[in-house]
């Protein structure tokens, strides 16, 4: 699949800023699964300083710095990318039992010391004996990794309202738990934190997703909005990513940025001015299917 | 001799300093000893009572966040110091030298190629799973590979003898200063001893602290000039830009931060001074950007960068973690150097020290065990009643708990906690740590023997670490003889290590420079110093007014009863009411009619106003105004020397002390007090301060204060009845005796004013302050260009000269009361624009000056 993204975000302040310093997560990474073909980042005003690197995690991190007086400030995100292929549920039906998979991550000698580094607790999520009485329901003893991380998705989904009003941001787990309401984000972290209270390694995913316009109607430019998701390190397959939001083993409609421990790693803007007073966000995404390039 | 040590208390299950098997005093008490038994008692009580006044004087302190009874808390100093002999030192001095090497070798290999973790040498959990593992910081290439430049242990002495670690600093290490200061204090309090002893110095620590960095600093600075060719390299002995980083007075050593950075000579900064700019740290002056190759920081790692670290502090400098990656700052020491500060480390590193340096640990680690292993989970339960419970990550804030203090049920629920959360908790023997004897100097005997703990400090150096011959002693004075914290109310000694052979004595102020270290003029002033000088000035002006004010007032009412009152009474009366020291009579209505005029106020009522206008904590009295002053000298202090500190110290302490309502006399006294720390303080600004930019702005501050004081002086004296008496408009002014050396006659109006406005000699005259404005305003735009901000005075000052004294020097002349009215109007003006100029820290438009 080949999908184009618009990601526009526009800060509006009561004042004038005089210096504003972000840090951008919306450059897309590659990875198997994906191949980014072009990308733009328009910003408004013109940055004084514009940097990019890889991150701790391997994302690509924009540092801007904007010296310009302004009162708005517009980042406008544009990029076409083309997903590969992603195993199939049928495909992953080997997995090992997850006790066996959280006993050898014990030891970091035997895996990718990359993996450690999504075991624990983090900033947003944080491990307890709750998430993992919750989590417990689905890991029986010795089934498989991959199967009860698809039946831990399904619960999440099942259980849980997608409910924008019910949380912001900074929600902790506990509350989110104990509500049953929640949107992406949470519902990501606290399957992530279901699945590190067990022992197994677990990261957050942020992109975007494909949604499908009403039946007749047309795709309406900024309708769709960033997405959240999680991935399981399994040692046989390698990361496998589950949207409990949706239901679902992530295919081929899922579109990642980056990734981290959780969202506090990722977040797509975060920064610091000077000046500016109270201030409006507002985030339009717009994903279009595109056809597939001709073989030439 | 013998008499004294049978005072002492002993625990013989304890290691005892002093005293060996024998009950003699080890070979290196014995002169301390001798000295104290030779001595009449009256002596000791002197040195108490001058160790106290010092502390008090030279305001040591340790701010306790929860104190609510003050925010500051003077820092409590033993008068005997810890003796310890150079045999025995030098052992202590390489294992913590070894230990710094090693933990520097851990932490560059955790924030680089984590072979501890893919060795199993430490459990992932203790990278991954604690939270001062800073991630920005991952990779970050240091200078030398030195990555811990400051290291500082606390270390107790077993029962035998041996001495033990119970904990690293890592993070910022705290004390060193406060070492210093107190082996100043109690050197001094025993001068000969102290030579006879040959006492190993502390400065030479600090001349190898101050050279390394510097040497690291100028590596920097060329690595900055490569990249950014626009930035000069550091000429031949030009020094590298190392500043303090603070969290700021609050901050519970900030005492120490401001001796520190006054001793070693760095500027004492705050996040907002700094900018990060195309990867450089920039220091905000008020001559524009200054890179910045250093930072020693005193705020915690985590707080150092609200962009890509803690997003909620107020206290970092946006983008500094970029500059970091980008090798173009020292930081001192290096972020996300926390992490080492985990008890969980201790029982690993053995096998660290083994791996990495090849030799085995020289000082071993109180036993600890971490209870994220299970193995180790389960032999703390099974042994709880002999071990501490703490927290494993400096993060989490508990108190230690004491496994023998707990009861059945407290046991329980402490096994439940630490079953439920392994990770976050360790264990330690409970140490029976030794006692030194200490000096109590309002109980009997006043010989007492306390268990002492003991912080040594280290610091890279390109050649190895550099050991503090000495360290922060501290004995347990609290309620708990186990826990030895400042924090919790402990008191430090002083720590003489004894020297094999004859010190070389060495002062950071005394070392050889050649003429191309001269330096002359401060190059590297902060916009936010500059701010507090400005106001320091007009504080100290401010208070000399309100004082006199005051202090005049008292004196018409103790000197005339109600209706013989002089009718310059009312003015004065206004005047104080302007200046909002007593309530606005209009105001004030407390009965249902207005008509109260101030006359008809009894004189208990008006003494009471007075007193109250001196003591009151509320906004306007002097103490309120005291305070404030006393605020802006403390976030000054490293540039007052330790006399002027005394003053201002002394002066504040005065109000605070005061318990009962003060007599009229008793505050006349304290007004002349006041009044002579302020004079003092006065001298010093003109006599002792270097002339450098930072002092221009306090000159300013002091003509701007006396300029609008004038103003608002003169408009109402103009305005009086005209038969009022004269003398207590000079008294105020503080020109009465230049007035009686040139008129012998009462004062009258012409030559008052004349003297108080045009008379060029009269440092208190209108023109004086002009002319000082109009000097020091066209030195400041010549210095930073642009503004012209004299123009208006120079004006002001032509006008003023303009006056014909026989057509508008008189009383109740318009004109005089309308160029009066419009000077006051442009003081006013000329403090927002220096405001706006110069304090404001946006550091903009400096940017094309770099």
């Amino acid at each position: 699949m080949r999908y184009h993204v618009l990601h526009e975000t526009e800060y509006h302040y009561d004042s004038v800023v005089t210096l504003s310093q972000q840090m951008l997560h919306m450059t897309p990474r590659n990875s198997n699964a994906q191949y980014c073909e072009q990308y733009s980042l328009i910003i408004s005003p013109t940055p004084t300083e514009h940097t990019q690197y890889f991150d701790y995690f391997k994302n690509y991190s924009d540092y801007i710095a904007v010296f310009t007086p302004h009162e708005l400030l517009k980042v406008s995100s544009s990029f076409t990318v083309s997903l590969q292929r992603r195993p199939y549920w049928t495909e992953l039906q080997n997995s090992l039992p997850w006790e066996t998979v959280a006993q050898q991550l014990l030891h970091p000698s035997n895996v990718d010391l990359e993996v450690v580094g999504y075991l624990y607790s983090s900033p947003n999520v944080k491990s307890s004996q709750a998430l993992m009485d919750f989590a417990l329901l689905s890991f029986w003893q010795g089934r498989p990794l991959i199967e009860a991380a698809l039946d831990l998705t399904q619960r999440i989904y099942q259980s849980f309202e997608f409910d924008p009003e019910a949380t912001n941001v900074s929600t902790p787990l506990d509350e989110v738990l104990a509500g049953k309401r929640g949107v992406c984000q949470d519902f990501a972290h606290l399957m992530i934190g279901c699945l590190r209270s067990l022992g197994l390694a677990s990261r957050y995913v942020s992109g975007y997703i494909l949604t499908n316009p009403p039946e007749g109607k047309e795709r309406l430019v900024g309708a769709d909005a960033s997405h959240a998701w999680v991935s399981v390190y399994c040692p046989t397959y390698g990361w496998i990513d589950f949207d409990p939001t949706n239901n679902c083993l992530v295919q081929s409609e899922h579109i990642t940025v980056a990734w981290g421990r959780d969202f506090s790693d990722v977040s797509p803007m975060r920064g610091v001015v000077l000046g500016g007073g109270a201030q409006e966000l507002t985030v339009r995404v717009t994903v279009t299917p595109v056809p597939l390039m001709a073989m030439t | 001799m013998q008499s004294i040590l049978y005072q002492i208390p002993c625990q013989v299950d304890h290691y005892n300093e002093l005293l060996d098997a024998n009950g003699l005093p080890h070979p290196h008490w014995q002169a301390l000893i001798e000295t104290l038994a030779n001595e009449p008692a009256s002596q000791m009580r002197h040195r108490v009572e001058a160790i106290q006044r010092q502390v008090r004087d030279n305001g040591v302190t340790y701010n306790v966040y929860a104190d609510t009874n003050g925010l500051q808390r003077p820092w409590d100093l033993d008068a005997l110091p810890f003796i310890l002999p150079h045999e025995e030192w030098a052992h202590i001095a390489a294992a913590v030298a070894q230990r710094a090497t090693l933990l520097n070798q851990v932490l560059l290999d955790i924030y680089g190629a984590q072979q501890t973790l893919s060795e199993g040498l430490l459990p992932s959990a203790l990278v991954h799973g604690h939270a001062g593992f800073l991630r920005p910081c991952h990779g970050v290439q240091h200078e030398d590979n030195i990555a811990l430049h400051l290291y500082a242990v606390d270390i107790a002495r077993a029962p035998n003898g041996q001495w033990w670690v119970v904990s690293d600093r890592t993070q910022a290490p705290t004390g060193a200063g406060y070492a210093l200061e107190n082996r100043t204090i109690i050197s001094s309090a025993f001068p000969d001893l102290f030579r006879d002893l040959n006492i190993q110095r502390l400065s030479g620590f600090f001349t190898s602290m101050r050279d390394s960095l510097s040497h690291w600093g100028r590596l920097c600075a060329q690595k900055q000039s490569v990249v950014h060719p626009e930035i000069l390299s550091l000429s031949e002995g030009e020094q590298p830009l190392i500043v303090i980083l603070t969290p700021g007075p609050y901050n519970e050593t900030y005492h120490e931060q401001s001796y520190l950075a006054g001793y070693l000579g760095f500027p004492l900064v705050q996040g907002s001074d700094l900018t990060v700019r195309n990867g450089i740290v920039w220091l905000k002056t008020i001559s524009g950007l200054k890179a910045v190759h250093v930072i020693l920081r005193r705020l915690d790692d985590d707080f150092c960068d609200p962009l890509e670290l803690n997003a909620d502090s107020l206290l970092g400098v946006a983008g500094l973690a970029q500059a970091t990656r980008q090798g173009h700052v020292v930081i001192a020491n290096s972020l996300g150097s926390n992490i080492l500060q985990s008890g969980a480390l201790l029982g690993f590193l053995p096998k660290l020290c083994e791996r990495f340096l090849g030799e085995s640990l020289k000082m071993p680690s109180v036993a600890t065990w971490w209870c994220g292993e299970p193995s180790a989970l389960e032999t703390v339960i099974a042994n709880l009643h002999e071990l501490v419970i703490k927290p494993a990550f400096p993060q989490i804030n508990q108190h230690p708990i004491f496994g023998e203090d707990l009861t059945a049920e407290g046991r329980d629920a402490l096994i439940e906690k630490l079953r439920e959360n392994p990770q976050n908790y360790i264990a330690q023997e409970q140490v029976k740590i030794s006692q030194a004897p200490a000096w109590s100097a309002h109980h009997k005997p006043n010989l007492n023997s306390l268990a002492i703990g003991l912080r040594v400090y280290a610091c890279a150096t390109p050649n190895g670490y550099a050991i503090m011959p000495g360290g922060l002693a501290r004995i347990a004075s609290g309620k708990d003889e186990r826990v030895i914290t400042m924090q919790r109310g402990g008191t430090s000694k002083d720590t003489w290590i004894t020297s094999p052979t004859a010190t070389y004595y060495s002062s950071l102020l005394r070392r050889t420079m050649s003429s191309r270290d001269l330096v002359r003029g401060n190059t590297y002033l902060s916009s936010r110093m500059v701010e507090n000088l400005f106001w320091f000035g007009r504080y100290t002006i401010r208070n000399g007014h309100t004082t006199r004010l005051i202090r005049i007032a008292i004196q018409f009412l103790m000197e005339f009863s109600g209706e013989h009152r002089p009718i310059e009474w009312t003015t004065l009366r206004s005047v104080c009411m302007w200046y909002g020291l007593i309530p606005d009579a209009d105001v004030d209505s407390d009965q249902d009619t207005s008509t109260i005029e101030p006359d008809d106020l009894s004189d208990e009522e008006i003494e009471r106003q007075l007193i109250h206008a001196v003591f009151s904590s509320k906004d306007h009295s002097l103490q309120s105004s005291i305070q404030q002053f006393f605020q802006l000298a403390f976030n000054i202090r490293e540039r007052l020397s330790g006399d002027n500190w005394r003053i201002i110290n002394q002066m504040s302490q005065r109000f605070t002390h005061s318990k009962h309502m003060p007599t009229l006399t008793e505050t006349l006294e304290h007004l002349n007090e006041t009044s002579a720390s302020l004079v003092t303080l006065s001298g010093f600004t003109l006599d002792g301060m270097t002339r450098d930019q930072g002092w221009r702005f306090m000159s300013l501050g002091r003509r701007i204060e006396r300029l609008q004081f004038l103003c608002v002086l003169l408009q109402h004296a103009l305005t009086m009845p005209p038969e009022s008496n004269l003398d207590w408009l000079l008294e105020l002014t503080d020109s009465i005796v230049t007035y009686r050396a040139r008129y012998s006659a009462q004062p009258e109006w012409l030559p008052v004013l004349d003297l108080l406005l045009m008379d060029e000699h009269n440092p208190n005259a209108m023109i004086f302050q002009l002319k000082g404005m109009v000097k020091y305003l066209a030195e400041v735009s010549a210095n930073y260009g642009g503004g012209a901000h004299e123009a208006v005075f120079i004006e002001r000052l032509e006008s003023l000269k303009a006056l014909d004294p026989d057509l508008a020097l008189y009383h109740g002349s318009s004109t005089l009361l309308i160029w009066l009215n419009d000077t006051y109007k442009k003081s006013i003006d000329i403090s927002d624009q220096l405001n706006l100029r110069f304090f404001s820290y946006s550091g903009l438009p400096a940017m094309e000056r770099y």
